[in-house]
């Protein structure tokens, strides 16, 4: 396990060098979205219409902030429970989208395919959200105001603390954590 | 009689909307702080320190500790002596979250229709609200914010009396190692037996609001507790679901009779933000 400073977009060769375990300081842009926002997304690759952003080499952090105070850039930020996109997932890998960040684990198909396609999942501490959002540095709606705290935002990150749960060898920290401390009884 | 103008209600209401989602009640604090000393994993260890340090950003910036803000749940104790004036109870509840949460910039998480539209409400409201009318001319008002994905990871189940006690354990040790890390553990476990199906299931989410520490009043349930607390953190789980000793803070058992071919059993999971508070008016 190591500590890695990542910037994004991510390319296959960051992507490589990533193992489950690892921590992670990510910098860059990084666009929100969580449930609703998925299901338009997809939508609209379903029907080869242009995206509200580039997938190639994205990163998505499954999160829906609390409103921001007048002045304020970020309020609470942690991560969503991310099993609620994994139906979404593997249609955006294969679009190239190479990072995700949410918290709890992943499905099966979508582990498959960030194999697959090159892609990482990592893991932001669920609950911590208000340390968290000190470290987005700018954030803008970018599409689906409507959708209040399910819009997709644009954010600048700077060293946001994240973990490698999945890697391109099909890794998953929780497998192994929990398998390290279980107790037969 | 005494007269209670709702007005004091929708102010008591907003407050606890807003102090709740910033302050975590000290009893749960203090079993974070305590389940650090005791966690085995590194990795277990730093997400525990987080989540602390956390706490203190939240408090000094007064920030919501999580971005989901919940659904907000209340509990009214209404006494029988009591004559609200001035409106609708359920309107000034409702009133009071609508406040909270647009002051204090806390997010709306609800949503009007559950399944075709979706449209979210705006302003948090409408409050999930249960009221009962107990001795006395006191309102006692309990908030409690409850986050999605803990709730999402809390079941019901009409057990039979075949099932037993061994039956009920299994379920909810169960029902908690598949939950793994998407409930954001180290988690509060509420469980809640017997009463009929949609009783179990309140009762499950009462006990959630016992303080960490204070026994179970019923002996033989305080030690059901502790050995289900004992099974749980040896599942693995750990902080964040990724391995360790610190699954569960606390598991919390209430009871009430039932009918004779039945044994509901209810589990309420809650996230390490075990938030909630409580106001007498």
């Amino acid at each position: 396990m190591k500590t890695v400073e990542l910037r994004t977009p991510l390319d296959e060769k960051q992507i490589s060098t990533l193992e489950s375990g690892d921590k992670v300081f990510l910098s860059g842009e990084i666009y929100t979205a969580r449930d609703a926002a998925h299901k338009r997304i997809v939508s609209l690759i379903d029907e080869g219409r242009d995206l509200p952003f580039d997938l190639q080499g994205a990163v998505i952090y499954y999160v829906g902030p609390a409103p921001s105070r007048p002045g304020q850039v970020m309020n609470s930020a942690g991560p969503t429970t991310s099993y609620r996109m994994d139906s979404f997932t593997p249609l955006l890998l294969e679009q190239g989208l190479k990072g995700t960040i949410g918290k709890g684990p992943r499905s099966m198909e979508v582990r498959d395919s960030m194999v697959k396609h090159g892609g990482v999942y990592f893991a932001a501490v669920g609950g911590a959200a208000a340390g968290i959002a000190s470290t987005v540095k700018a954030a803008e709606v970018i599409a689906y105001d409507d959708l209040g705290p399910e819009a997709i935002r644009r954010l600048v990150v700077e060293r946001m603390p994240l973990f490698v749960v999945n890697d391109v060898m099909g890794n998953d920290l929780f497998e192994a954590g929990i398998a390290e401390y279980k107790r037969e009884e | 009689m005494r007269e209670i103008d709702v007005a004091v209600i929708t102010e008591a209401v907003k407050d606890l909307s807003i102090s709740t989602n910033i302050y975590l009640p000290d009893d749960v604090k203090e079993a974070l702080r305590s389940s650090l000393e005791k966690e085995e994993s590194p990795l277990g260890r730093e997400i525990l320190q987080v989540i602390l340090d956390n706490h203190d950003i939240a408090e000094s910036e007064k920030m919501p500790i999580c971005q989901d803000t919940g659904a907000a749940i209340v509990f009214l104790e209404v006494g029988q002596d009591v004559h609200l004036v001035g409106g609708a109870l359920e309107d000034a509840v409702n009133e009071g979250v609508r406040q909270g949460y647009r002051e204090a910039h806390l997010r709306k998480s609800m949503v009007a229709d559950p399944v075709l539209k979706r449209k979210n409400t705006g302003d948090n409201t409408p409050a999930i609200i249960y009221t009962r009318i107990v001795p006395g001319d006191k309102v006692k008002i309990v908030f409690a914010p409850k986050g999605g994905g803990a709730e999402n990871m809390s079941e019901v189940r009409m057990m039979t009396a075949a099932d037993g006690i061994k039956g009920v354990k299994n379920f909810v040790v169960d029902r908690v190692s598949r939950s793994g890390g998407n409930p954001c553990p180290p988690v509060v476990v509420g469980v809640g037996i017997g009463g009929c199906f949609e009783r179990s299931a309140l009762l499950a989410k009462e006990a959630l609001m016992r303080r960490i520490g204070e026994p179970n009043p019923d002996p033989d349930f305080d030690e059901v507790e502790k050995e289900l607390l004992e099974k749980i953190n040896n599942l693995g789980i750990g902080p964040q679901g990724l391995g360790g000793r610190t699954t569960a803070l606390a598991v919390h058992i209430r009871t009430l009779p039932c009918h004779i071919a039945s044994m509901p059993v209810a589990v309420n999971i809650q996230c390490h933000a075990s938030r909630h508070g409580e106001t007498i008016v």
